[in-house]
This record gives structure tokens, C-alpha cells and sequence, in this order.
């Protein structure tokens, strides 16, 4: 699958508030990470390219985490972190000075494991504060919010309290409120660490639906420890292990499917049938 | 210590209803020993400070009693203060008006200087200073408020006398504010001095409860493209808003209450006037300090009152700010 060439000097017109029909292409470049003095992650080249849904998958502690959160500069928050190699998103890297951090940001959005909506503002105040946060004007702020809710699969939860506070929404609600607020300021990437992990099945399955629903929309990254889910969702599938006393590295990437069925590691091979981890 | 035990852990004479009744179920559990010795404790200890501070209210409301009585409620409207003359004329007006602007200007310092100050030293400081600037926070709340009067007197108030008769020259013609006659003795000047006192411990919470705003959320904001200006705004603020109204009203309460700074800075002058950058005023406590020494029995009597009016003050605002600070979530760590 190739990537439209898209250019990213245009401005954002306030209809273009629902984004273009393709995320953007990220691409990891030998991406290595350190805490402090421990490295935690080694050489990890993974191309996560539009329309497709990406999987990181591995045990506990491989660098998953770490690897989802250098792709949008969330990493070097962590006050000892540092990392070596580049990412590149459409082919800039997003480390370099010609893209702003907040910009990186923005185009490269996140869910976290933890729903974290803001609990104090109300659910529409959620939804459109990534528009307050960067700086953004749009004609059409109600609409954007019930786009965007829409393509989250929660509109039709919340249509009637869009003033109630975020914070008395079910667990699974408010992480679909938190890919809503995402959604609203028009990422090209939406990277997910274990989004579901902390919610029901029905809630679960609620979120597996919106991302097959964006997948042509935006570009998809997903880590998560379930091995059906990484199989109903993905079509990139990228194997992470870290042997003891080691960083973490990818072991073996490819389509879904093929990881699967016919891994070429033994160690693969052992993850994916739950042997280990 | 012997408490009585409301829940009654021994078993009653009234018949239980039957488990099935619809309505909802009285709740009991049994306490376990330990349990209620801790109880114990916690209760009277707590049941010490319910005491001190009704013992103090009623100290001070029999001191107040023949004041109250002399001048009924012109004691409120007052503002001269001539308790042992002939006839008695006093009342707290002047006291009070002259505690609530230098605690309004002190407090109109303090707050933004402590919000920004934690701000600065949770968000922006190098990791290498954060920790020794904490320090020196909480190193200045400890610095006796003598020592912040004296330095005010002999320094601040004379190195802004040029600025604050420059700003009486450019804008006192028009400003009633701004007018004065003479500066330098000023409630203003007061209010500054207390702010000096009120900015280390109000910073040193504020501080405190900010550095709790929930991680998770604020990398929520960054992830969406936010500054850190904007994660301040969206989340560290709206999170600590309990805990600065409860900084700041423990900063107020000490403001409301501060003697040294108002005693050595203010003119004293039991008046009432717009001009907070002129010489005189008085407050209720530098009041207190002050005509303490020469006052015969109504005087007391009178400045037991103007305590007492002071005391009611302080409690009520403390009862609003709690009250204020439990409807939000910071306000638990306060
Ligand atoms: N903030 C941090 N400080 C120090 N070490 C960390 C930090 N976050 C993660 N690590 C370490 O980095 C390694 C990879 O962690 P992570 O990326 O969270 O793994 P995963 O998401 O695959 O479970 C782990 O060994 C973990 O202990
Ligand atoms: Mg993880």
C-alpha cells in the first residue's frame, strides 16, 4: 500500500475540522530509548502507513509504552528519558526543528490506558478543548463536537447530557469521549496504549467498531495485550520482546494475519499461542 | 476518657424491622476495641478545639459585654475611638475598614505572586533548582513576621516612596485612590508589608496542592496539542482551585490578624477615606496593640469588643472558604 502524497503546507479550513480522507504515514527510524542510564529499547524501524491499523504487541515491560510515546513526543516528558533515531510522519521527522512540538502533538494523537477526560468539564467542554489547547477558531464548534462524538460511537450515550461533567460517564464512555476529544482536532495519527485494558467486554467491543470505523480516516496505532484483539483490529502486526537484563526490540513484524498463522520465531510463535507472557 | 457511643453498639430495646420492609436498612457495625480507642481520641481531640474556641468566644463576649452595651449599635457604625472620655465614644468602624483594605491589598499581592511562584517552580524551574526553590519557600515561611515589619519599615516603604508619590503626582488629581497628602504611613504600605508575611506560607500550600494535579490528565492536554500554558489552564488550575482559595484564605486569616506590620508601619488615624496611598488608618489588631497600654475599664471592655468583632470575622470567612474548598478536589489535601 503506498501513501497519497499529501501536502501539509495548507492551511486548515474550518470544514477540513473532519479530516481528509487518509491519515498520515509515521514511519520509526532506529528508534532506541533510555531511562536514565538503562536503555529499555533498541533499533526498532516499524512503518505504520495510512489506512492501515498498526499493533505493537509483547509482554509486559518489552517497551511498548515507551516505543507508542517517542512517536509523539510524549516520551521526553519523562524528566530522564532520551532516545536516539528519528520518526518521521509523511516523511518529516518530528524531532526536527521544522515541526513544531504542540503541531507534532496535535497531528499525532493519543489515548491513554487510563481514561483521562478532563472530570471537571463538561462532556462538550471535552470534546472541543484540544481546540482551546491549540488555539484553534471553528464556525461550527457544536458541530465539530457531535462529529466528532459520532465517529467515536458516543453520540447517541451522551446527545442529551452533552452539559453534564465527564467525570459521571462509565469508564468505557469516557475513553470513548477521550478518542472523541482526539478526534476533534484532526489528528493524522492516533496512537492507542492499551486502550481497552481497562474496560468491560460490551465497552471493548464499542471501541474495536470506532477504530475499524476511522481506520480509513486516520492512521491507527495500537498497543494492546490482547491477542484476538490485535487480530480483529490489525493488519500490521509488530512483536516486541525484551529478554531479561536487555532492551526491548521488535522480534517480528508483518501482516496480522501472517504473524499469526505462520510465525517465522519460535519466540512469535510462543506469544502469540500464549505460552508465555 | 469516657464517650458515649451514638451508634449504640449495645443492643436496643427497639425491635428490628423485618429485613423485607422497603425502606432503606439502619446500618450498624461493630466497632472492634482498637477502633474505639482511636475514636476516642480523634473525637476528643477535636472536642479540645470545639472547647477552646467556644471558651474564647465566651471570654471574649463577657469582656465585651458593658462596651456592647454602652454603645449598642452605633459600635458598628462608629468610628472615632474615645472609650474612657465623656461621654464614651467609640465603635470599630475605622478598625475594621482599615483591616479589610490592607488584608484586600495584601491578599490582591499575595495570591497572583503565590500562584505564579508555584506555577514557576512546578512547571518551569530546571529539576536542578525546583528542589532548593521549595525550600526557600518554605524557609520564608518560617522567617518571624517581626523581621518582615522591620525590614518594611526601614526599607520597602522608603525605596517606594519615589514610585508611590509619582503615582500620587500622575493620577491623584483624578483618582480618589491615589490621592494623598502625605505618603508613607499608608494602609497601602500596611497591606504590603502583610503581603510579604502571607506570600511564603500561602505559596508554600498552594504549591503543595498543585504539584498533586493528577499526571495522567495533564499528559491528556500535551497529547492534544496543548501548551503548557494551556495544560496549566485546563487542568493544574481548575484541579487546585480548592487548594488556592484554602492557601489564600489561611494567608487571609493571617492578614486579618497581622499587629506588627500595621502597629510600625500605619499613621494612626481612625478615619475612613478612598485614599489608601495616604498616611493613616488603623486596623483591628494594630488598634488593639496600641490603645491597650492607656485604656481604663470601658477601654478594655471596648477593645475586648472590637477583638471579639474580629474574631467573628476571621471564623466566618474560615467557614465560607471551608465551605468553598469541599465542593472541589483539591480540596481534600488542604
Ligand atoms: N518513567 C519511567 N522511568 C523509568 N523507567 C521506565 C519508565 N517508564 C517505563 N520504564 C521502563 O521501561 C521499560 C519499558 O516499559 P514500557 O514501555 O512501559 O513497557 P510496556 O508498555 O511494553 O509494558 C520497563 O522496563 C519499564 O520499567
Ligand atoms: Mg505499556
Amino acid at each position: 500500500m503506498t501513501a497519497p502524497e499529501l501536502d501539509h503546507t495548507r492551511p486548515m479550513a474550518p470544514q477540513e475540522a473532519v479530516p481528509g480522507p487518509m491519515g498520515g504515514v509515521l514511519e520509526g527510524v532506529d528508534v532506541s530509548c533510555w531511562f536514565g542510564s538503562r536503555k529499555v529499547l533498541e533499533g526498532v524501524n516499524i512503518k505504520m502507513d495510512a489506512g492501515v491499523v498498526t499493533a505493537l504487541i509483547g509482554p509486559s515491560g518489552c517497551g511498548k509504552s515507551t516505543f507508542l510515546r517517542t512517536l509523539n513526543r510524549m516520551h521526553e516528558l519523562v524528566p530522564i528519558a532520551t532516545l536516539a533515531g528519528s520518526v518521521l510522519l509523511d516523511g518529516h521527522d518530528i524531532y526536527g526543528v521544522g515541526l513544531r512540538l504542540t503541531e507534532v502533538r496535535r497531528r499525532i494523537g493519543m489515548v491513554f490506558q487510563k481514561p483521562n477526560p478532563f472530570p471537571a468539564m463538561t462532556i462538550a467542554d471535552n470534546v472541543a478543548a484540544g481546540l482551546k489547547l491549540t488555539g484553534k477558531k471553528v464556525a461550527d464548534r457544536d458541530g465539530l463536537i457531535e462529529a466528532s462524538l459520532r465517529r467515536a460511537g458516543l453520540w447517541n450515550e451522551v446527545r442529551n447530557r452533552l452539559d453534564a461533567p465527564a467525570g459521571g460517564l462509565s469508564g468505557g464512555q469516557q475513553q470513548r469521549l477521550c478518542i472523541a476529544r482526539s478526534l476533534a482536532v484532526s489528528p493524522d495519527v492516533l496512537l492507542m496504549d492499551e486502550p481497552c485494558s481497562a474496560l468491560d467486554p460490551t465497552s471493548t467491543r464499542r471501541i474495536e467498531e470506532t477504530i475499524l470505523e476511522l481506520k480509513d480516516q486516520v492512521t491507527i496505532v495500537i498497543v494492546t495485550h490482547n491477542m484476538q484483539q490485535a487480530q480483529r483490529v490489525s493488519q500490521h502486526c509488530a512483536f516486541f520482546l525484551a529478554a531479561e537484563n536487555e532492551p526491548g526490540r521488535v522480534i517480528e513484524q508483518g501482516p496480522t494475519d501472517r504473524l499469526f498463522s505462520d510465525p517465522n520465531d519460535p519466540r512469535t510463535a510462543d506469544y502469540v499461542n500464549g505460552r508465555f507472557g | 476518657m469516657q464517650t458515649t457511643d451514638p451508634q449504640g453498639s449495645v443492643p436496643s430495646d427497639v425491635p428490628e424491622p423485618p429485613p423485607h420492609a422497603d425502606e432503606p436498612r439502619k446500618l450498624e457495625a461493630r466497632l472492634t476495641d482498637a477502633d474505639r480507642v482511636y475514636r476516642a481520641v480523634v473525637s476528643s481531640g477535636a472536642a479540645a478545639t470545639l472547647l477552646l474556641i467556644t471558651l474564647i468566644g465566651v471570654f471574649l463576649l463577657i469582656g465585651a459585654w458593658p462596651a456592647l452595651k454602652e454603645a449598642g449599635f452605633s459600635f458598628l457604625t462608629e468610628k472615632v475611638w474615645t472609650p474612657d472620655g465623656q461621654p464614651p465614644r467609640f465603635g470599630v468602624a475605622a478598625m475594621m475598614f482599615g483591616t479589610f483594605v490592607s488584608a484586600v491589598v495584601a491578599m490582591a499581592i499575595t495570591v497572583p505572586v503565590a500562584v505564579c511562584t508555584s506555577l514557576f517552580i512546578n512547571e518551569y524551574a530546571p529539576r536542578a533548582v525546583r528542589r532548593s526553590l521549595t525550600s526557600l519557600v518554605d524557609l520564608m515561611a518560617a522567617i518571624p513576621s517581626l523581621i518582615f515589619a522591620i525590614w518594611g519599615l526601614f526599607f520597602l516603604v522608603p525605596a517606594l516612596a519615589p514610585i508611590e508619590d509619582w503615582v500620587v503626582a500622575q493620577f491623584g488629581g483624578w483618582l480618589p485612590l491615589a490621592e494623598a497628602s502625605a505618603t508613607g504611613g499608608s494602609l497601602f504600605n500596611a497591606g504590603l508589608i502583610v503581603a510579604c508575611m502571607t506570600i511564603p506560607i500561602t505559596t508554600s500550600i498552594i504549591r503543595e496542592v498543585l504539584a498533586q494535579a493528577p499526571r495522567h490528565e495533564c499528559e491528556g492536554a500535551l497529547a492534544l496539542g496543548g501548551t503548557r500554558w494551556g495544560m496549566i489552564t485546563s487542568v493544574v488550575l481548575p484541579f487546585g482551585k480548592g487548594g488556592i482559595i484554602g492557601g489564600s484564605m489561611l494567608g487571609l486569616g493571617r492578614a486579618l490578624g497581622e499587629t506588627l506590620a500595621a502597629t510600625l508601619i500605619l499613621s494612626i488615624a481612625f478615619e475612613i477615606k478612598p485614599r489608601i496611598l495616604e498616611n493613616g488608618g488603623i486596623t483591628v489588631a494594630s488598634g488593639i496593640a496600641i490603645e491597650f497600654r492607656d485604656a481604663k475599664e470601658m477601654g478594655l471592655s471596648a477593645l475586648m469588643a472590637a477583638g471579639l468583632a474580629l474574631f467573628i470575622v476571621t471564623f466566618a470567612i474560615n467557614f465560607l472558604a471551608a465551605m468553598v474548598v469541599s465542593r472541589s478536589r483539591s480540596g481534600a489535601s488542604t
